[in-house]
């Protein structure tokens, strides 16, 4: 009986094989979702070509022209933003996830049910907040208050290359900033896993307490098999937002063009998206250009992340009893 | 999982922590970390909460695993682990809602309401204009994104099949990644190739909102959709309903509290934009009642704007900045207040 | 059926939208009295461009506009680099720039608003003093010169109470504390203008040309903007950095070594800048590209000089009646004042005011 409640497709209409006389209905709704779908496609040429087309002066300049009009020869210019975007983004995952799937535990397993909904609203409060505000609150506020913790960590635990001293004076580190981060995709892998775990068949969780599994060990047996995709597309939502945000990092964090690991230092690797925002403003001409070649490399990015965590979860799907 | 760990008492029933335990653990733990911080230096607020969360672990974990054995004990150690993350997560909550709050309420002011930028140097003004701006501008572009990314959820959860579908799915990721100072960028070209040169316009800032609004709507609506039971499906075939009104009746009804949480949690994302919308929609500081012409205001380029440029005093720019920023939050706040209230009505009864 | 349902709610958000348009009580109908405007002047000018001179357009748009109820402008601070591009492709009908156009850039037919044999006319109409700030547990006074400067901010001299800082500060009680550098994460006029005084007065520590964007081959913090820099310094400990000096609040400013005397960042020292500058060769007698004498005597050496782009033939005689009346207003001396007071600019001497008037009178 179970089996069905798992199956993550669609009907793939066996019914329909019975001859019916076409409904109306049905032909306007799957115009009407088919052209939805047709639409994303062209948005997202529309989109692709533009950045193409902008990018294309860069990408074909020679290294000569790029020092003398750009910012650089483009690769040993892009490389250092790469990295600091995946970078921050790792951290922020880090950071985020696993206190996100703690919370959305505790709002569909572990609170009250007569609270869970209202502190599912609080969680979702995080969201409400603007970026901007994220990164004034970020940059004056919690970096001054975490300038301490750097200043310790350099101290005692600096023979460790992440926390390599100096440490920076004021906070604005690659720490505050995947920090940050953190805090502004934990509304969005919360909230997407919390509606996940609680379509979780209440008949495995039953049957999970009923022999004799504490809480925790339901959940490893019962939830988190039957959420893990969605779990997976919940991080793939917050990461996508990670990697792509411009504001908060670029007012928070202490950027430059360079490849560290450290993540309490003054120098830290620049984003991709703050190091567009930060330059866009006064750029002209062929640095533009330079520019948005950086923006399409974000995208190429985003699309190996995401392409490598479907790939994640099509791996674990085949070995995984859920499905 | 063998039981190899058979305490001296020796019972699955008896073995157990009594009741006043937890309490307790708690309240020594807070005391035996603050105590512990006030002789270390001065005291520090974060430093006394992780020392007791950890102290209230190892305690926790040490007595019970003692009494009750491990897996109870690890059963507990997790326990405190989520609670642990719940109220971690209250932490910058609070943190950002204090400050934004004590910053912002000075100019909360009916000035703020009546008044916009124009002619206006230093102190009093208000963001009527960019309160306008931004419940215009957001508002169609969640008119635009909300039935295309619906439908395409619907279209592949429960039609799409084959190239296509697995297309769209492949460019919904690919759409998730773009930066959102190319999507503004994107409409701002769009708009210049069709209207000549310059043209910026709150509908051209909705253009470029939506195109960073859609993939968030159909990720966390088809996820959702996904999860809906097939026997719902089948038992509204087998009435003999067709299939668009067993998607729209019975699927979406299901899932609908999902979904639009996942559509606030979207307007939330783009309603502080301040970068596509800083390019696309323009700047000025009075109100444009007119939606396809003309630069128009919205609160993120107001905040920015006033936070970054600052004129003498600039107290009055910082503070004029976090008004506009509480507003904002007040304004999304009221959106998922309104979005839980729809939800409710749609949604089915249901024991959960 | 969800029309009845949603329609609770969608009311309620029209309703809000509604009640927001209606009222924006410091709005007159503007276009409805025009007619009446006693300068006879109407219509609507856009411009674009550097957000440094951001609140002095602000003040001077309140102030034209006020005298001329007909006119409204629209200045977008989107940053030198939009502004030159928006100008040049005839998106704005004039820009503001952190730097006078290139020659490269110049030249007749490249700017589409301009008529077709028409050139760009640069004109220094905001110039800003930006005061190197720092906040240094019991120092109030700090003098410093071209070369320590540079060392501080190349990394070279890491702590407070270096011989070299010391020198310049006798019976100053200097701090052993590691110094913090914050500079500017945007690419921004400050920066371009802060770096050209340390690598004309300092060249031999400072070996880097001027730019926008500091060289990622010297450390220290980067903040965004003057407000992030301000911020940065201010929360922070032993920390120096640069920005405007308007901006600099209660933070301390140091005293700039030139020739034998030391200078603070005060208007009057700044707006000798621009009087010691030397004009770019090879423009027209109208266009006042400046180029800019960093070790001159007797001047704040240390100062952003902003420039209003226009054209000297508008294709459109009604625009170009617009634009002569504003930049006019701009570069008066009553508008120099009003920005002074509320963006804390240095306003321009009298002579370049009268030579910037003549060529203001220029454009047809």
């Amino acid at each position: 009986m179970s089996t069905a409640t798992h199956t993550r497709q669609a009907p793939e209409d066996d019914l329909a094989l019975v001859p019916a006389k076409p409904r109306i209905g049905d032909k306007v709704f799957t115009g009407l979702s088919t052209g939805a779908g047709i639409a994303i496609f062209v948005i997202l040429a529309a989109v692709a070509l533009f950045l193409i087309a902008q990018a294309f002066p860069a990408l074909t300049s020679t290294p000569e022209m790029l020092q003398s009009r750009g910012y650089g020869p483009f690769w040993s210019w892009v490389a250092p933003f790469a990295f600091g975007t995946v970078y921050s983004a790792f951290w922020a995952l880090v950071f985020a996830v696993p206190v996100a799937i703690g919370i959305a535990l505790f709002i569909s397993h572990y609170a009250p049910r007569r609270l869970a909904s209202g502190l599912g609203y609080v969680i979702d409060l995080l969201a409400a907040v603007p970026s901007v505000v994220y990164g004034l609150w970020g940059a004056n506020t919690f970096a001054a208050a975490l300038q301490p913790l750097h200043a310790w960590l350099a101290t005692y635990l600096g023979w460790f290359p992440l926390f390599t001293p100096p440490a920076s004076g004021t906070g604005r580190s690659m720490l505050t900033t995947s920090l940050v981060l953190a805090v502004m995709i934990l509304p969005i892998i919360t909230s997407l896993c919390r509606e996940v775990f609680l379509q979780t068949p209440k008949l495995h969780e039953e049957a999970a307490l009923a022999l004799g599994a504490t809480r925790w060990e339901m959940i490893c047996m019962a939830v988190f098999p039957f959420a893990r995709a969605g779990i997976v597309s919940a991080v793939m939502l917050g990461l996508g937002r990670a990697l792509g945000e411009t504001m908060a990092v670029a007012m928070v964090l202490s950027g430059a063009g360079v490849i560290k690991f450290d993540i309490i230092g003054q120098q830290n690797p620049n984003t991709i998206a703050a190091t567009i925002a930060l330059n866009f403003p006064d750029a002209s001409g062929l640095r533009i250009n330079q520019l948005i070649a950086g923006g399409l490399i974000l995208f190429v990015i985003t699309l190996a992340v995401n392409m490598l965590a479907r790939w994640i979860v099509r791996r674990r799907a085949a070995f995984s009893g859920a499905n | 999982m063998t039981a190899t760990a058979l305490s001296k008492s020796d019972s699955l029933t008896a073995g157990q922590l009594p009741r006043w335990s937890t309490p307790a653990t708690v309240v020594g733990s807070i005391a035996l970390a603050v105590l512990v911080t006030l002789l270390l230096g001065p005291f520090n607020v974060g430093l006394a909460a992780v020392l007791a969360f950890v102290i209230y672990q190892v305690v926790t974990y040490c007595s019970s695993g003692l009494v009750e054995g491990p897996r109870r004990a690890t059963d507990r150690l997790m326990t405190g682990f989520i609670i642990g993350a719940f109220l971690l997560a209250l932490v910058p909550l609070i943190w950002v809602a204090a400050t934004t709050l004590a910053n912002g309420l000075g100019r909360f002011d009916l000035a703020f309401f009546n008044n916009s930028m124009r002619n206006v140097d230093g102190v009093g003004g208000g963001a009527v204009h960019a309160i306008y701006g931004t419940l215009m501008i957001t508002g169609v572009a969640t008119l635009i994104s909300v039935p295309v990314g619906l439908l395409t959820a619907i279209y592949l959860s429960e039609y799409g099949r084959g190239h296509l579908a697995r297309g769209i799915t492949f460019f919904v990721d690919v759409m998730t990644g773009i930066p959102s100072i190319v999507a503004g960028l994107f409409a701002y070209a769009l708009m210049t190739l069709l209207l000549g040169p310059g043209t910026v316009s709150g509908f051209s800032g909705s253009l470029a909102l939506s195109v960073l609004m859609i993939p968030v709507v159909v990720r966390s609506t088809e996820e959702l959709l996904r999860i809906v039971p097939n026997e719902l499906r089948e038992a509204s075939y087998a009435l003999g309903v067709p299939k668009w009104r067993t998607i729209l009746r019975i699927v979406l009804p299901t899932a609908v509290s999902g979904i639009v949480a996942g559509v606030i949690l979207a307007i939330a994302r783009i309603i502080g934009e301040t970068a596509p919308l800083m390019v696309a929609a323009g700047f000025t500081q009075s109100i444009n009642m007119s939606f396809f012409s003309g630069p128009m205001m919205t609160l993120p380029t107001f905040v920015y704007d006033q936070y970054a440029y600052r004129g003498l005093p600039p107290e009055a720019f910082v503070d004029r900045a976090w008004t506009g920023a509480l507003i904002l939050i007040l304004i999304v706040m009221a959106l998922n207040l309104i979005g839980r209230l729809v939800a409710k009505r749609f949604a089915p009864k249901s024991g959960r | 059926m969800f029309s009845k349902k949603l329609a609770a709610p969608l009311a309620l958000v029209a309703a809000s939208v509604i009640a927001f348009s209606g009222c924006a009580a410091n709005e007159a109908a503007a276009p409805a009295t025009s007619g009446g405007a006693a300068s006879g002047l109407n219509g609507r000018l856009t411009g674009k461009g550097a957000s440094s001179m951001s609140v002095a357009q602000t003040t001077w748009i309140a102030a034209f506009q006020t005298a001329n109820p007909g006119v409204t402008i629209n200045y977008s601070p989107d940053g030198s680099g939009a502004g030159r591009e928006a100008f040049a492709s005839g998106a704005v009908q004039y820009a503001g720039s952190d730097r006078a156009l290139k020659d490269e850039e110049m030249g007749a037919g490249k700017f589409a608003v301009c008529a077709p044999d028409s050139n760009a006319l640069n004109l220094p109409v905001y110039v800003s003093p930006i005061a190197i700030i720092y906040k240094v547990d019991g120092v109030t006074d700090l003098k410093l010169d071209a070369d320590t400067t540079a060392k501080i901010f190349a990394g070279k001299i890491t702590t407070w109470n270096d011989p070299a800082i010391a020198a310049l500060n006798p019976g100053a009680n200097l701090p052993s504390a590691t110094i913090t550098a914050v500079h500017r994460s945007d690419d921004s006029g400050t920066t371009e203008n802060f770096t050209d005084y340390l690598a004309q007065a300092a060249p031999s520590v400072w070996n880097q040309k001027s730019a926008g964007i500091w060289p990622d081959a010297f450390p220290g913090e980067a903040a965004k903007g003057t407000a992030g820099v301000v911020g940065a310094v201010q929360s922070g400990n032993n920390t120096i950095g640069y920005a405007d000096e308007s901006q600099a609040g209660s933070l301390g400013k140091a005293q700039i070594k030139v020739g034998n005397e030391f200078f603070g960042p005060t208007a009057e020292a700044a707006a000798k800048l621009v009087d010691n500058a030397t004009k770019v060769s090879g423009r027209s007698a109208n266009d006042w590209a400046l180029k800019l004498d960093r070790t001159a005597q007797g001047q704040y050496p240390i100062a952003l000089v902003s420039y209003a782009l226009v054209c000297e033939h508008y294709a459109d005689s009604s625009v170009a009646n617009l634009v002569k009346s504003y930049v006019g207003y701009i570069a008066s001396d009553a508008g120099q004042k009003a920005a002074q007071a509320k963006a804390g600019n240095a306003p321009l001497s009298a002579d370049m005011q009268a030579k910037l008037k003549t060529s203001i009178d220029s454009i047809k």
